[in-house]
């Protein structure tokens, strides 16, 4: 996939850089477009205010929105251990009271889906990655993209706030599903509740701040020679996941309004005829399926807006750490944009028995199952990616691997979830709990700690400790599969989930020792994490330095001025770009990779193809 | 090369998991058999692609690990190839969507000599009520619920009179008769579900849900909430005893009816009276005694 190797010489007048790194050879194979606008203009802060806090750097901006997510990761990881011991040892904890283990439910879901994960992969990698894989200087708006992490940075202090009101946190479950949101019933149906609304609210204000960049960046301020079949994965997954959260994340903000008039003034958007200790209260005629509707609506979506980036990032790993280049990249591109459009249309499976009208099953059992299509499509070509590569068992490769193994075993059971009628016994039990934390929960979390593994010499400068990432990485693997893995069959018992304690039912009873096994597992992967943590500081302090492009990729990242690139990115020329960023292990190349500079001139004897 | 030892121990580890697990299905007491059987099938078709893509993987690990000068293939595309995974893979999805929707489609359409069960939920309980001599359910409203008139049944309706009340969280079927579970809250969202049955469906306020099956095995089983409803949800239990013919009309014979109810509560009104007269004359007495 480079450059045609048409004679475009008419046009060459025009091109005042088209000739540069390509001394001696046929300029004609190089040519690039000329550029049709002048350069951004970047504000370098000076101050240590301007600098670090109130930064306009897009990478800054994106360790911002990395560090934030993950101190949430953290708590939503305390939050969890909570529950399990709840859940492994009822009792032995005696703090934990129903209302408490409700809240834990709720926080934790709450924060891993919207603040730990849209946020890291958008905020975090698209922030860090985009400029630098498009060969853009900065994104194209630096003070909304600073704003972007303020607003997001807010609306995290006010969850995090509204542990310590009176009432505490809400406790609906992450789906905050009306009535019982903001009747009394619920822990924190009073602060917790709208402290969560204003939260949420604020999250789709700061994200469409960030949003908007990351796509105006992505097709306007791509660098010469970077055309869109040329963006590496990445690029492309955080892109189409960024376009379903512009159209999704309205309907999640005006639910949140309804519902805050509802609960404030008194509106019944969701509010029934409602009869409570015996009295009727002052709602009547609202649905509370709508609500599910706009919940879903964004709420799905929202699943591929996690999904898209972990793709598009662990593609672009697999690609450079088999050197070999992904295969189909064009059915990959495709298969990210067909599963973004259909990921509109599949929303009221997560409502089979919900109550709506029962004849929407067939619609919606039918459009999931055709996304099951691209997704599988997608599984192989990585899996073909493997094929007669040259593949380093390396720590990224290893979660790389860890996602596949994840990923498929989520997907399948997906497909269990969305064949509406073998949804009916498994709905509300266990079995979901499984399968979503296996696709949306550790499958994605492998990508991001591939990612880190991968792209901390970039940021850093320094190589982490493979060995530590080795362990760091089985601890995680085989804790979080033998977490999930046995789970799906406590919903095939009937388990349902949101239960604080089981009593004496025979269907827990016979799981007891099930249970503990999880909750000691969940125990150990998230002690895990601090092996992570322990080799981010040991690399910071003692780390091998890392040479200028580890890993020998080609994506413009690596091929910055400075590593870690500097503010600006690309010292005094922006790169021009001349081919795909898989060109890896090219017959006739003398490397076994050609980077997206490099001109065809330079590489006259090798075979690429033109695809 | 331990990668991928491990890899394929956690593959070998599912198998042998899925195939000695003591967790599994209850056995089932309803029609709902072509769940299990979909469900199986979807085991077969979706564990195999799952097994076959990690041992691929694991293959590649195995042959392809990193080797300088190792000779890679360079083929960014293969059209043929793509073609043929697509086509199998949508066939594999149509093959199990197809018993998916069929079974739907008997999930949604009630067998017409289905007895219907209004199931009333709260904040955190149950109650059920069966259709008199006339087979038909009264019909209700929320806000004429009260102690007098628990089910909330409209008093103008006279479909009503007769229905069956049992203010009790444990209702009695009759075996191999088909139940339509109507379902309906008075306060939040709950959702009736018993696993032997597999069937469930929320009740939603403001509206009534329905789902059907049939019982076909003599025996009790217990009701779960499944539809989180706030703090109480997870000791929101109830029951279904599902009993042979004879059985069961005994049992209905031994309930209450609303008309039976009313006259029970006018009679009572009436002692209340009487009782306050008593009581009026007692003072009265006590007062000339002082």
């Amino acid at each position: 996939m480079s450059d045609e190797y048409e004679n475009k010489s008419g046009y060459q007048a025009q091109s005042s850089e088209a000739l540069t790194g390509s001394a001696g050879s046929t300029p004609d194979m190089d040519y690039v477009r000329p550029a049709e606008l002048p350069e951004q203009d970047l504000y370098h802060g000076h101050t240590f205010l301007t600098k670090w806090v109130f930064c306009q750097d897009a990478k800054v901006i994106g360790v911002q929105y990395f560090l934030t997510a993950v101190f949430t990761g953290i708590v939503g990881l305390i939050l969890s251990w909570l529950m399990r011991l709840q859940l492994g040892f009822p009792g032995l904890a005696g703090f934990i009271t129903a209302e408490h283990y409700y809240q834990f439910v709720t926080m934790h879901g709450m924060i891993m889906v919207v603040y730990f994960l849209t946020a890291l992969f958008l905020g975090g990698f698209g922030n860090y990655l985009i400029p630098l894989m498009v060969g853009a200087r900065d994104m194209v708006f630096p003070y909304v993209n600073m704003l972007s992490f303020w607003m997001f940075f807010v609306a995290v202090a006010i969850l995090m706030a509204s542990f310590f009101v009176p009432g505490g946190p809400t406790g609906a479950g992450w789906t905050l599903y009306p009535p019982q949101t903001i009747l009394e019933g619920t822990p924190g149906s009073g602060m917790g509740i709208l402290l969560m609304l204003v939260s949420l609210a604020l999250f789709v204000i700061g994200f469409t701040m960030g949003g908007l960049n990351y796509m105006i960046t992505v097709l306007q301020a791509r660098t010469r020679g970077m055309t869109l079949m040329r963006m590496p994965l990445t690029v492309w997954g955080i892109f189409t996941a960024t376009v379903l959260a512009m159209l999704a994340f309205p309907a999640l903000l005006v639910s949140a309004i309804m519902m805050t008039l509802d609960k404030v003034i008194g509106t019944s958007f969701f509010m029934p005829t409602i009869l409570k200790a015996g009295e009727v209260l002052e709602y009547g005629g609202g649905s509370p399926i709508l609500f599910q509707h706009l919940f879903w609506f964004f709420g799905h979506p929202e699943v591929y807006i996690v999904a898209l980036p972990a793709f598009g990032i662990v593609s672009d790993l697999i690609s450079v750490h088999a050197r070999k280049n992904i295969f189909g990249y064009r059915m990959m591109v495709w298969a990210i944009v067909g599963i973004g459009a259909l990921s509109f249309f599949v929303w009221a499976h997560h409502m089979y028995v919900s109550g709506m009208n029962p004849w929407f099953g067939f619609f919606f059992a039918t459009t999931t199952l055709i996304i099951a299509v691209p997704t599988a499509m997608k599984v192989y070509n990585w899996i073909l990616t493997l094929w007669r590569g040259n593949i380093r068992i390396n720590t990224v490769m290893l979660w790389c691997l860890g996602f596949i193994v994840t990923f498929v075993n989520g997907g399948i059971t997906g497909i269990f979830l969305g064949n509406v009628s073998v949804d009916v016994p498994l709905s509300d039990t266990y079995f979901v709990v499984a399968h979503f934390h296996m696709v949306m929960g550790i499958a994605p979390v492998m990508v991001i700690m591939g990612a880190i593994y991968h792209w901390f010499p970039l940021i850093t400068g320094r190589l982490l400790n493979e060995t530590l990432g080795k362990w760091h990485f089985w601890a995680t693997f085989l804790g979080a599969y033998s977490i999930y893995f046995p789970m799906h069959y406590l919903g095939f018992i009937g388990v349902p989930r949101r239960y604080y304690e089981m009593y004496d039912s025979p269907y827990m009873t016979s799981a007891v020792g099930m249970n503990e096994f999880i909750s000691l597992a969940a125990f150990l992967v998230g002690a895990a994490q601090f092996i992570l943590i322990f080799n981010i500081i040991k690399t910071l302090k003692t780390g091998k330095p890392a040479p200028k492009n580890p890993w020998k990729a080609n994506s413009l990242e690596w091929h910055t001025s400075t590593q870690p690139p500097e503010h600006g990115n690309f010292g005094e020329r922006l790169p021009v770009v001349h081919r795909w960023p898989y060109d890896f292990s090219v017959p006739g190349s003398k490397d076994d990779f050609i980077p997206q500079t490099t001109p065809p001139s330079e590489v006259v004897h090798t075979k690429v193809e033109k695809t | 090369m331990h990668a991928g030892i491990i890899f394929f121990l956690v593959i070998l580890g599912s198998i042998l998991f899925h195939i000695f697990t003591p967790w599994y299905w209850t056995d089932i007491a309803s029609n709902w058999k072509g769940m299990d059987d979909t469900i199986t099938l979807t085991f077969w078709v979706g564990g195999g692609v799952f097994v076959a893509v990690c041992l691929f993987m694991i293959y590649c690990v195995f042959k392809f690990s990193y080797k300088e000068g190792r000779k890679v293939e360079y083929k960014p595309e293969d059209k043929k190839l793509e073609k043929i995974l697509t086509v199998a893979t949508t066939l594999g999805v149509a093959a199990l969507l197809a018993p998916g929707l069929i079974i739907w489609n008997q999930y949604v359409n009630v067998p017409k000599n289905s007895i219907e069960i209004d199931v009333m939920a709260w904040q955190w309980g149950w109650q059920y009520r069966l259709p008199g001599n006339d087979g038909k359910l009264g019909t209700t409203k929320v806000v004429n619920i009260n102690d007098d008139n628990p089910f909330g049944i409209n008093m103008d309706d006279p479909f009503g009179r007769d229905d069956v009340m049992v203010q009790s969280d444990i209702i009695n079927l009759e075996n191999n008769r088909p139940v339509k579970i109507l379902l309906r809250s008075v306060d939040v969202l709950h959702n009736w579900y018993v696993p032997q049955f597999r069937a469930k469906m929320d009740a939603v306020p403001g509206v009534v849900t329905y789902y059907w099956f049939e019982p076909n095995k003599v025996g009790e089983y217990e009701v779960l909430c499944a539809e989180y409803c706030g703090v109480g949800h997870y000791a929101m239990r109830g029951g279904v005893e599902v009993q042979d013919s004879n059985s069961y009309q005994q049992w209905l014979g031994e309930q209450e009816t609303f008309s039976e109810l009313l006259a029970k509560q006018n009679k009572e009104i009436e002692t209340k009276k009487v009782a306050k007269n008593n009581s009026n004359i007692e003072k009265v007495i006590y007062k000339e005694e002082k």
